[in-house]
């Protein structure tokens, strides 16, 4: 039996209605009682086998909602694995199931290797012995298309920038262990001195990663693109149109949206997440005022903005004070209902947020929609924010990286209280294996190499 | 002719790793034979006096701990001792010793002379003889053959050696000896594949014509503890000093206008050497910004004047290594005694091994030391023993000896040479080991005597010590962890004049010991039941307790990485059966042929799946059997 629990999306990636979060070890029901809040009961202090629970699953940071679930606990050994096993049944929406993933492996699973359910449900007798060949072969596709991906994930600026990051953590740990293991040939002094600082810079460069890793989310997860304006500009029937669908409800009546609405669109090859948001407006309705928060958050983490106004109607306070709002953004100014006569000032709103593209439409014949979406994938693929950085990383490379910075820290810690260098050492190694399972590369071998390259050692 | 008498086990080579493999195998009662080229070059020091040091000292204690020679060996003949990388902590201390060169040679040969079970004779031998299953003896240059039931190869540099110093060239098995021609041969007709490796040696030259004013010296240091669990106090011997001196601007222009003329540089040196250990002209090609290299001087013995230089190693021609000797402060008039020579020879590629250092190619066939790629006197010597141990346990049908890379340096020398061989010589380093601060010298008979004793190597009354000691340190460690100081008036006086942190609640004696700034002894005062100690067992339990944490982290990574190393891969498994491997992988698993599934994961190229795979096809395998024998009974 395995000692370790594992966690994976089990369903296909990609959107789909549902998804599937599978966890199964020893652990699995220690993890399900800390992330899952059933619907009516809190936190279920003991599952039942073969139960489907109705709750939520918690942030294990802030006990935020993340998704509404519905939860199973398969307890060993009648499970597939033969483990104590949880599957969450979530939405299928790329963020929610990322994060429910992301608060497994917080909460102390490890990610699946691929193949590795189908592995433990066969080491652990649960499958017949006829089927060894099968799960053999399963193991292999599947890490053939993971190597695929990855390697295609591992294009770019990401690997790059790990790549050099590991190359300063071996740098580092070569100068100590040079002084380690040939005392008496290497004519080092500064080395503990300088090593203080080059952790720091090293952590600081991770944060900045991880903060780009997630930026670069785009090509896997899609751009997030809001559409946002006031009241009844017709921000739902423009989602509709770019979803060539009717998905959101479309009424005369203001604030018809009352919670933000996602969908996954493809515009000029580039994914895109749209996020349809309640109309922006001072307002008494508590419900109401509900979406125009969480309207207004999803403008902050937004990559694009989709600012609609009103093309019949003169521009109105609230317009301009959105305009301010998303002016910290990279937005295109949508002047809709262009089927009917003009009346909005053009000029004034060009003075107010100058540079920003702006295109006319009618969402209802669909006019402009085609030039609209040009440029939203224009500026997703040339524009900027990609530009900036292509960081595509899937969740196992962000724990590691995330893992990398953590042994940092730990080895700041150690510099700090004045362990001695073996000790420092051990954190580094940690740090550099983190990064090289990423790059696929082993420590022990670089940092030899590195010794004998960068220092003058002989008898 | 064959030899009347048959032995159990011969042994080829008495360097080091034959020393030690020979008296190994005669102490677990066997009849030993070992057999050299010249019985006065025994235990010979061929390049540096100098033993130990980051990594070599940990192997030297675990022979020693295990109940090998070589500890004892240094403590009785060493002339300069220090302790190594005091201020980096526990596990990477090292001693370091400079020995008698002449002495350390005839305290070994005595060893030797004076052990039971053991026939030491001078003969070359040409021929490793072997029937369709086993390896059966060897026979010698003069014509006889002796039989045996193993045989262990630690020829070391002697295979094919050649010895270049300039524009010339010899065939030599080392400076001023013979080489091995025939046994080269024999091993390549057996079918094993030989590579060719490359070392060097510096000039020595006359104390007496040296100006050791204009050096700077290095005393022999006063060391808590010997290489060797059994060496009591170490006494007052006459101690040797060395010196350091620097290579100068002078001295590189004269290498840069010479390098025509060096072997390494002309091309006519086919084999790899060590990049650890370049020589002089190799370092300053390499580093051509540096304006010095160091020098260290170091006495070779008492009775002689030859004096090493270390750092000088060279294959330039003799008259340029004496002009680049000369171009040195303080060395200005000095008499080469003998040049600095770089030698090529065959070695046997590792991987061609078995973990217990037995040949896959023939069975009773064991290698040990140089022949395997390696370089120092310490990698050959652990070697040695442990193909002393295993052929041995092989004769008496007992369980072979494989220590775990998280159990000895030993392991990870040897795991590293058949699991990934090698291309220079290979040389132990602190950072090629992952479980570092558990593989400390102070531990080392903690980790290893109980196997030592376990195969007949420490005798009853050294392991009873060992036992007492590792109580002593149980007891006192447990007894600091209990022992709790509370925030009393006086406790909090007492740390202030320690200059350390007041106390907030109750704690342990241990977790005062924690805190950077203490030591063992800094608390002494806020220790009043504090039993008396030996010093070995003081620092052992300081070190378990400072670096708690830290050790308790490797001992979980330990746990995951031994349940691979559990997981073993019978002998005939066909890995051509296997489906879904990658082609890659079943290549590399046929060629290692690893014992087990840990050390199947650590062969280059082979895949996370392709382990993945193998798990799951020996899980089939094993249920098959299981089947088939519920079957038939």
């Amino acid at each position: 039996m395995e000692r370790d629990t594992i966690a994976a999306v089990s369903t296909p990636p990609g959107e789909g209605a549902l998804a599937i979060i599978r966890i199964s070890g020893p652990g699995a029901i220690k993890i399900a009682r800390s992330l899952f809040r059933a619907g009516s009961a809190g936190i279920v202090e003991k599952f039942e086998s073969h139960r489907v629970y109705y709750g939520f699953i918690l942030d294990l940071k802030d006990g935020k909602k993340i998704d509404e679930v519905f939860l199973t606990a398969l307890l060993a050994p009648r499970s597939y694995t033969r483990e104590d096993m949880i599957e969450i049944s979530a939405h299928g929406g790329m963020q929610p199931v990322r994060q429910i993933l992301q608060q497994a492996l917080s909460a102390g699973a490890r990610l699946a290797e691929p193949g590795e359910f189908t592995k433990r449900a066969f080491l652990n007798g649960r499958l017949d012995l006829a089927q060894a060949e099968a799960v053999m072969s399963v193991i292999k596709s599947r890490t053939e298309a993971g190597l695929k991906s990855a390697v295609s994930q591992l294009r770019g600026f990401l690997s790059r920038d790990i790549e050099e990051l590991r190359r300063e953590i071996i740098g580092l740990l070569a100068l100590m262990e040079a002084e380690i293991d040939f005392p008496e040939d290497v004519e080092i002094s500064e080395v503990y001195d300088k090593a203080l600082d080059k952790v720091q810079g090293l952590i600081r460069k991770l944060d900045d990663l991880i903060a780009s890793a997630d930026r670069g989310r785009i090509l896997q997860d899609g751009a997030a693109l809001a559409i946002v304006g006031k009241p009844n500009v017709g921000k739902s029937s423009l989602l509709n149109r770019l979803l060539r669908e009717a998905r959101a409800i479309v009424t005369e009546i203001p604030g018809t949206t009352r919670d933000v609405l996602e969908a996954m669109v493809n515009i000029g090859g580039v994914p895109v997440r749209a996020f349809d948001t309640a109309g922006i407006r001072a307002t008494t309705d508590m419900v109401e005022r509900i979406g125009v928060e969480r309207a207004r958050e999803v403008i902050l983490q937004a990559d694009i903005l989709l600012l609609v106004l009103d093309g019949s109607q003169p521009l109105t306070e609230e317009d301009c004070v959105l305009a301010v709002e998303c002016a910290q953004k990279r937005t295109i100014l949508v002047i809709n209902k262009a089927d009917l006569p003009p009346a909005v000032n053009e000029e004034a709103l060009a003075e107010m947020m100058p540079g920003t593209p702006l295109l006319r439409i009618s969402s209802l014949t669909g006019e402009g929609v085609t030039a609209l979406e040009a440029e939203i994938a224009a500026i997703l693929l040339g524009g900027e924010i990609v530009l900036e950085r292509i960081t595509v990383a899937n969740i196992r490379q962000v724990e590691a990286l995330v893992r990398a910075t953590a042994a940092l820290r730990t080895g700041r810690e150690a510099i700090l209280c004045g362990q001695p260098a073996e000790i420092t050492a051990v954190d580094l190694h940690d740090a550099a294996d983190a990064l090289g399972e990423i790059t696929g590369e082993t420590t022990t071998d670089d940092v030899i190499d590195r010794i004998f390259s960068d220092f003058c050692i002989g008898k | 002719m064959v030899y009347e008498k048959s032995y159990d086990i011969i042994v080829i080579g008495a360097g080091h790793a034959g020393c030690e493999a020979a008296l190994a195998s005669a102490r677990m009662g066997c009849a030993t034979l070992l057999l050299t080229i010249n019985l006065d070059s025994i235990a010979l020091l061929p390049c540096n006096c100098s033993i130990g040091g980051p990594a070599k000292a940990h192997l030297v204690r675990e022979i020693d701990a295990l109940g090998g020679e070589m500890g004892r060996n240094i403590d009785k003949s060493f002339t300069h001792i220090r302790m190594l990388n005091l201020s980096k902590g526990p596990a990477v201390q090292a001693l370091r010793a400079q020995v008698d060169k002449k002495y350390y040679q005839m305290e070994m040969k005595h060893t030797l002379e004076s052990q039971d079970r053991l026939d030491i004779k001078q003969a070359m031998v040409e021929e490793i003889l072997c029937d369709e299953t086993a390896v059966t003896g060897v026979r010698v240059q003069t014509g006889i053959e002796y039989r045996s039931r193993a045989v262990i190869v630690a020829a070391g540099t002697f295979l094919e050696g050649l010895i270049h110093i300039g524009e010339t060239s010899f065939p030599a098995g080392r400076g001023g000896e013979v080489p091995s021609i025939g046994l080269a041969q024999n091993l390549k007709y057996l079918g094993f594949n030989l590579g060719r490796l490359k070392t060097g040696t510096p000039p020595r030259i006359d104390a007496r014509t040296i100006d050791f004013s204009q050096g700077k010296i290095q005393e022999s240091e006063d060391v808590p503890l010997p290489f060797s669990y059994t060496t009591g106090p170490i006494s007052g011997r006459g101690r040797l000093s060395c010196w350091l001196m620097e290579t100068n601007e002078q001295t590189h222009r004269i290498i840069r206008d010479n390098l025509h003329r060096s072997p390494l540089f002309s091309g006519r040196i086919k084999g790899t050497g060590p990049r650890y250990c370049p020589s002089i002209e190799d370092k300053v090609v390499r580093f051509p910004d540096k304006e010095r290299h160091q020098i260290f001087l170091e006495r070779e013995g008492w009775k002689t004047s030859e004096v090493y230089l270390q750092g000088l190693s060279s294959s330039l021609p003799e008259d340029v290594q004496i002009a680049a000797v000369h171009s040195v402060k303080g060395l200005e008039k000095a008499e080469l005694m003998r040049p600095g020579y770089a030698i090529e020879y065959d070695f046997l590629l590792p991987v061609q091994l078995f973990p217990t250092l037995e040949t896959k190619l023939i069975k009773g066939l064991y290698t040990a030391g140089q022949i395997n790629g390696t370089s120092g006197y310490e990698e050959a010597a652990a070697q040695g023993i442990m193909a002393g141990i295993n052929a041995a346990a092989a004769i008496k049908e007992l369980p072979p000896l494989i220590l775990l890379r998280s159990e000895a340096y030993i392991g990870v020398l040897v795991d590293d040479l058949v699991t990934k061989g090698t291309e220079e010589p290979y040389r132990m380093l602190t950072s090629r080991a992952e479980y570092r601060l558990i593989l400390r010298q102070g531990n080392a008979d903690l980790r290893l005597t109980e196997k030592g004793y376990r195969y007949g190597l420490i005798p009853e009354d050294r392991y009873q010590r060992f036992v007492i000691r590792r109580e002593m340190i149980e007891l006192e460690t447990a007894r600091l962890k209990e022992t709790r100081l509370r925030p009393t008036g006086q406790v909090q006086r007492l740390l202030r004049d320690l200059g350390s942190e007041r106390l907030g609640k109750a704690v342990s004696l241990a977790d005062i010991l924690k805190r950077p700034d203490m030591t063992y002894r800094r608390t002494a005062t806020l220790d009043k039941d504090r039993p008396s100690l030996p010093p070995d067992v003081i620092s052992e339990t300081e070190t378990e307790i400072k670096y708690e944490g830290y050790i308790e982290k490797q001992q979980q990574q330990v746990v995951q990485y031994q349940r691979l190393e559990s997981r073993l891969v019978p002998e005939e498994i066909d890995y051509d059966a296997i489906p879904s491997l990658s082609r890659e992988g079943r290549e590399k698993l046929k060629n290692i042929r690893p014992v087990s599934v840990g050390q199947a994961s650590r062969i280059a190229g082979l895949t996370p799946a392709d382990i993945t795979i193998l798990i799951v096809y020996l899980e089939q395998q094993r249920l098959q059997a299981l089947r088939q024998r519920e079957k038939t009974s």
